[in-house]
């Protein structure tokens, strides 16, 4: 942060302009339904300034409090997944003529490029391995279209819940890249750091004023005192081995007890990928639409093969998704799944802690008390 | 490249090779060149109802037809079983990683098969009869539940009359004229010789017979680094994207459907994966 510059408080709107001016829909933290989501954002008054949200296990309240600021907070339901890998969309389309001749028509994502306000570093963290899942070995058009656009301006995270454990998984709670333009939130405004050219463009037509020393340690001991605030961590960098070594381990049937598989906690995972594929056709029988919405390891289709559930138990499918996110991902992208945002903890109905699932299995330091 | 995007193909010929199997030969209609790899597998499209994995029996010969053979389970494959010669479905492909073919040249080749898993595995019977002086001694094992399950027996026949081939057919169940052997395919494995040395095995079938074949492979003294095994998973992508596949950290449509024993034989047979 040596170089950040000062935004005052009043000028943030600014930056609003500057990107709808650039061609850039805006879409930032907002309240609605009792949560903070991100949705379409002209006016900084619409910043969720002083609010603040408890969170627990299977427990997620927004408070009043009476900061001025407008990124108190950790996060709500949904990080910035949704805007890159879309909850529901069009993959193709197909005619058929009236002689049987099928015509097939790539859905190719044509809206405007986004750029989203208030990224925390755990999903700049989760972007970075869905942009491999998604990009790196075949590319996926859908996600690609709306990768590229994106503009992403993070907010250092100063205000984690109780559930939050970025600090163990190394993500957070610095956004340290994958960003354009990077703000710590001060009581006067903003420090600004520039993290790609197309930031840099924004950056010079804001109204930036050199920043203080003070300002500088004052941003710093906010993030470290965030760090410090976690408590939950997971029990090991890699638990890769100990998990796939405890297969058999009798938690998974004891976690199955209080696991509803109703799939809440792939739906707000940052890194989850998984989704299924849907034929709509039209009412007439002459076209259909072929959709993809997101899917969970926790559902009974998921695991189908003609009439056959692979996973027919709860305790394979809490196995299936602790043993992927912690285990098999490192073989697959060379790190865990996980960016210990703890959204998994908060959302779940009943309450279950993937952190202390994985040391009930891997053991107080990962290395697989059986 | 749009990886989702089917083609149109239209079915040339349809085959009914038992009440709930049926055979579909294909014609890619935008004429553009189609090459695969045996083992392969291609997403077939049944309009307004959704794709299903299909393994590729035969493509590319001098008729360009290709060629899928489909057990009517599902929701796709039924609706499949009613068209007709001349109408269309799309078809996306080839995907996968198919037979160790080139890695098999010079040895004696053992295709160990159960029910419907002789489909992916044809391919294998082609490319070795068009080459056969590449590869040693064929021996092509192939097990059903009902002698009435059993496809392609003419087809058996012929290839068993090829040199340096031997066919044995077996049956759980045996019906009246049932002239192969009866039970499990691995009580087949008694009455081979093998030179274990220099063979490679590929297996296709359901998973309990393929784990069971491998094992007895192994104790035939076979290198488990050279048995094959094709896999199977709900697979809805192909391209190793919607999750559905992954068995353990691999995604069988994209770094299978056939892989090394040594690579899966932590997680085969273990329920759940």
């Amino acid at each position: 942060m040596k170089h950040a510059a000062f935004l005052p408080r009043h000028a943030l709107q600014i930056l609003l302009d500057a990107l709808s001016g650039e061609g850039y829909r805006v879409v930032g933290p907002r309240v609605r339904d009792g949560a903070i989501l991100y949705e379409e954002l002209r006016d900084v008054a619409d910043l969720p300034a002083g609010w603040r949200d408890e969170q627990q296990p299977g427990q997620y309240r927004l408070e009043r409090t009476d900061t001025q600021r407008s990124f108190a907070w950790a996060h709500g339901p949904q990080g910035i997944k949704p805007l890159v890998f879309r909850p529901r969309e069009s993959l193709w389309r197909v005619h058929r003529s009236a002689d049987g001749r099928m015509a097939f028509s790539a859905s190719i994502p044509q809206d405007p490029p986004l750029a989203v306000i208030g990224a925390r570093a755990c999903d700049l963290a989760a972007l970075e391995l869905q942009d491999r899942h998604f990009l790196e070995s075949i590319r996926d058009p859908s996600y690609a279209a709306h990768r590229a656009g994106l503009f992403i301006v993070a907010v250092h995270c100063t205000h984690p819940a109780s559930t939050c454990f970025c600090v163990s998984t190394g993500d957070g709670p610095r956004a340290g890249k994958g960003f354009d333009l990077a703000l710590s939130e001060l009581d006067e405004g903003y420090l600004i750091e520039v993290g790609s050219e197309r930031g840099a463009h924004i950056a010079r037509m804001l109204p930036l004023q050199l920043s203080s020393d003070e300002q500088r340690e004052q941003a710093e001991a906010e993030i470290a005192h965030a760090a410090a605030l976690q408590t939950r961590q997971l029990p090991g960098t890699n638990l890769r081995d100990s998990l796939f070594a405890n297969l058999d381990h009798p938690r998974w049937r004891e976690v199955a007890e209080r696991c509803l598989s109703c799939g809440n906690c792939t739906s707000v995972c940052p890194t989850c990928f998984c989704h299924a594929e849907q034929d709509l056709p039209s009412l007439d029988g002459q076209s259909a639409e072929h959709v993809r919405q997101w899917d969970s390891c926790f559902s009974e289709g998921h695991s189908t093969i003609h009439g056959i559930v692979i996973r027919a138990e709860t305790g394979q499918r809490y196995r299936q998704w602790l043993t992927h996110k912690l285990g098999s991902w490192h073989d697959q992208y060379g790190r865990s799944g996980c960016v210990g945002c703890g959204r998994c903890i908060t959302w779940c109905p009943v309450g279950i802690d993937l952190t202390e699932e994985a040391r009930a299995i891997c053991g107080p330091n990962g290395e697989g008390a059986t | 490249m749009n990886p989702y995007l089917p083609r149109e193909a239209e079915i040339v010929e349809r085959i009914q090779e038992t009440p709930t199997v049926f055979t579909l030969r294909l014609r890619l209609t935008d004429g553009q060149p189609y090459g695969f790899e045996a083992g392969q597998f291609n997403m077939l499209y049944l309009h307004g109802v959704g794709e299903v994995p299909i393994s590729i029996v035969a493509g590319g010969e001098a008729d360009g037809l290709l060629t899928h053979t489909i057990r009517a389970v599902g929701r796709v494959t039924r609706g499949m079983m009613a068209l007709r010669a001349g109408e269309r479905i799309g078809l996306r492909g080839p995907f996968g990683r198919g037979w160790p073919l080139a890695a098999a040249e010079g040895r004696e080749v053992v295709v160990v098969t159960g029910g419907l898993g002789c489909a992916p595995s044809v391919s294998i019977i082609h490319h070795i009869l068009r080459h056969r002086e590449r590869y040693g001694r064929l021996t092509i094992l192939q097990g059903v539940k009902h002698a009435d399950d059993l496809i392609w027996r003419t087809q058996y026949e012929a290839w068993s009359r090829q040199p340096e081939v031997r066919v044995l057919l077996v049956a759980d169940v045996a019906s009246p004229g049932w002239q192969g052997a009866v039970g499990r395919v691995t009580a087949l494995f008694d009455r081979i010789e093998l030179d274990a040395a220099h063979a490679i095995a590929m297996l296709c079938g359901p998973e309990g017979m393929m784990l069971a074949s491998a094992a007895a492979l192994e104790q035939l003294g076979l290198a488990a680094g050279d048995i094959y095994l094709s896999m199977e998973r709900n697979m809805q992508c192909a391209v190793g994207h919607c999750g559905h596949c992954q068995f353990g950290a691999r995604f069988v449509c994209r770094d299978g459907p056939v892989f090394a024993w040594p690579d899966i034989r932590d997680l085969l047979g273990v329920r759940g994966f």
